[in-house]
């Protein structure tokens, strides 16, 4: 159902004004994957995320949608083959949950075509899966963070893309929510073959869901691969600066960070039994 | 949360269809009731003054025929008026609510930032300084709405800016213009007064079909594609990111908006003057009535309408003597802007 897209970065230079934030970068995002970029605050994870959706525009290097430049291809058929769900999306006032997820019909609308019933099916569809349903008529701005981002990422599924891009899409989310969103996500890889690639603030959920994982430290790919691979001690010092051990998850076998602080030494197996 | 993106489930279609037809019903349904309202009040301020004609004189003089007294009465005097209030009113409303709704703030109305003050100084510079006609004035009002509101963007927007930044220079900016329309009108001759009177306040007192027709012909030519753009204006309000994220050229879209806006404006103001506060007024009282459903834009401009209407009404006859219309849309809008200024204080935002 789902055509496989290739999305790569080649050599972009990434900034705002003269501040560079990424320089010459390279990155695949594998088709029918998962991918997770993982990174401190600051850098440069959300940047490159957006000059791979065409949101920003990069001074050197090019980001390439299917072999052509992403920015020379027009941006409403962009549209209908990549979505993003950026950081802090504004809900117009008052706007209803059913009436949002509908603005991501967008780009199947042409300047004269009417709103179909497929377009309605969409909409549905998206609302179901995200579990929101139930809130369809309610004003968005009255919901919970996490409703209102299930309602964000339904507007994102409304668009029904090959290729769906987001920043952060578990922020504001309890535990169990995040989850929720982590497996949807995972779904939609399954069953459609949608390409999913997010930046994500917990490693421990990023290297679960993730066939692919990236590390981001300071506008560079630190390290990307299998997260096995990837997500090691040493990598976790080098992105966070942060001593940490790194263990396999007891329940899907993939590493677990559980990081060090300074008010806590490492507790040697013996020991940690007698306590 | 269920499984994936196959059939959704009935309930769900049916709740989304139904909020549809919902919604848009309920833009209908206020947008008629709007536009009969403006109907009724147009036919009555042709009826209406110190003399009443009923509404068979009025169609008559309406269809060409000689009705006496009403022919001059309603047809060179209270038809060009009434015309001249209609569309400054459209214009102030459609023009007003798009930079309300792309800043997401009723405080960046363009009588409020600047962009009609730009054209008032430019008008009077025009009138009194190079004893320029009105349609010439028209479109050099329209050239420094425009340069205004570059001027605002460009001040407010290096090292990228906020919409609040915006206002705040936009006000600036409306300060300097009134101080030019100020010291152009201290030097004026005698006799160019009147005219230049017009752009201060906003005035429909000395209006004629010179003057209506380039506002009539702004409203016909960019009404259309202001409305066209209005799903645009509503894909904006998701912010910028989201706007593009769905496919929407964000730049473009804007620059689009912006251009037929200050056409709107430039020309409503050439036609009656600054008329205070109705841009300001007009896309809140819209939203409210509309409630989240649709775009505000053409009911905007149907409030917008209504009050300049009603207000010259008022200014004409509730007080004994003409008042300039501005003096009654300027009496309305301060405590809402003072109301809007102390919430923003508080609460650090005033969304539309």
């Amino acid at each position: 159902m789902t055509v496989e897209r290739s999305l790569v970065a080649e050599g972009v230079t990434l900034g705002y004004g003269d501040r560079t934030i990424v320089d010459s970068l390279d990155l695949q995002i594998p088709p029918g994957k998962v991918t997770t970029i993982v990174g401190a605050n600051a850098c440069g994870k959300s940047t490159l995320l957006k000059a791979m959706a065409r949101l920003l525009t990069p001074s050197a290097g090019q980001v390439l949608l299917d072999g052509k430049s992403i920015h020379r291809q027009p941006t409403k058929q962009v549209a209908r083959v990549l979505g993003l769900l950026p950081q802090s999306p504004i809900a117009p006032d008052g706007i209803a949950v059913s009436d949002l997820v509908s603005r991501g019909r967008h780009p199947h609308q042409g300047a004269l075509s009417r709103w179909t019933s497929a377009d309605d099916a969409a909409v549905a569809r998206a609302l179901d899966a995200t579990d929101v349903a139930h809130l369809a008529d309610r004003p968005v701005d009255e919901l919970s963070g996490g409703q209102r981002q299930r309602v964000w990422i339904a507007m994102a599924l409304a668009q029904e893309t090959d290729v769906l891009l987001l920043d952060e899409p578990t922020t504001f989310l309890d535990i169990s929510h995040q989850i929720d969103v982590l497996d949807l996500l995972a779904d939609l890889n399954r069953d459609r073959g949608t390409t999913v690639a997010m930046v994500l603030h917990d490693l421990n959920l990023a290297a679960r869901y993730a066939d692919h994982l990236v590390a981001m430290a300071q506008g560079e790919i630190i390290a990307a691969g299998d997260p096995a691979a990837v997500l090691t001690e040493g990598t976790v010092r080098r992105v966070f600066g942060l001593d940490s051990r790194v263990v396999p998850d007891p329940l899907t076998g993939r590493p677990m960070v559980i990081p060090i602080g300074r008010h806590h030494t490492v507790a040697e197996p013996e020991q940690a039994q007698t306590v | 949360m269920t499984g994936v993106l196959t059939t959704p489930a009935p309930t769900a279609l049916t709740s989304v269809v139904a909020g549809r037809t919902r919604r848009r019903r309920r833009w209908a349904l206020i947008t008629g009731i709007l536009a009969l309202l403006v109907v009724v009040v147009f036919s009555l301020s042709l009826m209406l003054g110190q003399t009443a004609y009923s509404p068979a004189e009025v169609w008559g003089v309406l269809t060409g025929q000689r009705v006496p007294g009403a022919s001059f009465t309603v047809g060179e005097l209270r038809l060009p008026r009434a015309v001249t209030g209609l569309f400054t009113g459209l214009c102030f409303g459609m023009g007003g609510v798009v930079f309300q709704s792309m800043l997401r703030n009723a405080l960046a109305s363009p009588d409020v930032i600047g962009i009609n003050t730009g054209a008032s100084a430019a008008a009077v510079i025009g009138i009194v300084v190079f004893g320029l006609g009105e349609t010439t004035v028209s479109f050099l009002a329209m050239a420094a709405a425009l340069a205004a509101a570059l001027a605002i963007y460009l001040l407010a927007y290096r090292n990228g800016g906020s919409g609040a930044r915006l206002i705040l220079v936009g006000i600036g900016v409306a300060a300097m213009c009134q101080a030019v329309v100020s010291y152009v009108i201290a030097r004026a001759a005698e006799y160019d007064l009147p005219a230049a009177m017009r752009w201060i306040t906003g005035n429909l007192n000395d209006a004629t079909w010179d003057r209506a027709l380039p506002v009539l012909v702004a409203v016909l030519v960019l009404g259309p594609v202001l409305l066209a753009l209005a799903g645009r204006l509503e894909i904006l309000r998701m912010g910028d990111d989201t706007a593009a994220a769905v496919g929407l050229p964000v730049e473009r879209s804007r620059v689009l908006l912006i251009v037929t806006a200050v056409g709107l404006l430039a020309f409503g103001t050439a036609a009656a003057g600054p008329i205070a506060f109705v841009s300001f007024l007009a896309g809140p009282i819209a939203v409210r009535l509309l409630g989240p459903v649709g775009s505000p834009v053409l009911p905007a401009g149907l409030v917008g309408a209504l009050l300049v209407l009603v207000a010259d009404f008022c200014a004409q006859y509730a007080f004994g003597t003409r008042l300039p219309v501005g003096v009654i849309t300027g009496v309305l809008g301060a405590p809402y802007l003072i109301y809007l200024l102390v919430r923003s204080s508080r609460t650090g935002g005033t969304t539309l």
